[in-house]
């Protein structure tokens, strides 16, 4: 019987050069170099990813859920902070 | 013997070590010591299966005798098996299975080196591939092998014994016979004294560094390459076998 659990570690790929790390899941390993290794085997079989970062879940500094009102709502009323009440001129493309 | 022939009885020998250390590290695929672990011993034995497969269609192809990876794999008998005892080893515990992978692996990988620089092109096609899996395997079983030899009073202990235990299998992996040395010569394949120094060097450095002592080179088991093996083998082969043995050519 397992009495003691290793630690939890939050795992981030990235899939191909130019973009950025993405969160993919997690695994338990006793030590870094062994949560690089379970990250590996467990969420690039599929060359899902040509970089990985692992980092211990405990590390991770997240927002209180209880606070998400203070924390977010006050943006939901500013639209203005949208790009969305510019005219695009005619002629520009790729915009 | 041909050059040719040697050429067949080489592919299948490092088939067969692949195939039988695969069904050994699959036995024991609920018995890990984490799901992550599982997931990463399942992928290395297909690893080998992958191996397997590849040399047995190639000394197939050269036999010329219209036999397939399967005939290799599932019809062949104990006697015919041509793998190093060390691979036929039963599991024990999971120090046990790392000493056996980290002894077999040290050998291994120079083995595949030397093969993709062989001038077979068939051959060191298939090395080319198995030697990034193995170099990873290997990586990932040498800090195991430190993480339980430099651990607690009770991992080193239990290490250090399946250390001892595996050693008297390692003198065969460097014994030279015919095949080997036609594929030396013939083909400038591997140097199996090269390999020894190669293999005692890293085994050298992760024991130090996983705190354990080296064995002596004392009495030496082998046997296998030439068909000799321990009982075990029989019981690998008879569960691996059984389907095909009693509905022959059966499939999915």
């Amino acid at each position: 019987m397992i009495t003691k659990e290793w630690p939890l570690y939050e795992v981030f790929i990235r899939s191909k050069a130019g973009l950025s790390h993405r969160h993919a899941g997690s695994i338990h390993a006793a030590d870094d170099q062994m949560a690089l290794d379970h990250a590996r085997d467990t969420y690039t079989r599929r060359s899902e990813g040509i970089s990985l970062w692992v980092v211990r879940s405990s590390e991770i500094v997240a927002s209180d859920p209880a606070e998400s009102a203070a924390f977010f709502e006050p943006a939901k009323d500013k639209i203005y902070r949208h790009p969305t009440f510019y005219e695009i001129p005619d002629g520009v493309e790729n915009l | 013997m041909k050059k040719d022939e040697a050429l067949i009885a080489y592919a299948t020998r490092l088939g067969d070590n692949a195939l039988v250390l695969a069904q050994r590290m699959i036995e024991a695929v609920t018995l890990y010591p984490e799901l992550e672990e599982e997931l990463a011993n399942a992928n290395f034995s297909l690893d080998y299966i992958g191996q397997a497969r590849l040399f047995y269609s190639y000394a197939g192809n050269l036999e010329g005798e219209d036999r397939d990876e399967d005939d290799f794999a599932y019809l062949r008998e104990g006697h015919e098996y041509r793998n190093v005892l060390l691979v036929e080893q039963p599991n024990g515990h999971f120090g046990d299975m790392m000493a056996r992978q980290l002894l077999f692996e040290s050998f291994y990988l120079p083995q595949l080196e030397g093969i993709e620089q062989c001038n077979d092109p068939g051959l060191a096609e298939i090395a080319a591939r198995a030697v990034k899996e193995i170099r990873y395997h290997l990586r990932h079983v040498s800090q195991w092998v430190v993480r339980l030899g430099d651990g607690t009073d009770e991992s080193h202990a239990r290490m250090q014994q399946s250390i001892d235990d595996h050693w008297q299998f390692t003198g065969e992996l460097f014994a030279a016979d015919e095949i080997d040395e036609l594929i030396a010569k013939a083909f400038n394949g591997p140097n199996l004294d090269s390999i020894r120094d190669q293999w005692h060097s890293n085994v050298a450095t992760v024991l130090m560094e996983a705190t354990l002592e080296k064995p002596d080179d004392t009495w030496m088991a082998s046997g296998g390459k030439q068909g000799r093996h321990s009982e075990h083998l029989g019981f690998l082969l008879a569960e691996m076998q059984y389907l095909q043995r009693s509905h022959p050519g059966a499939s999915w």
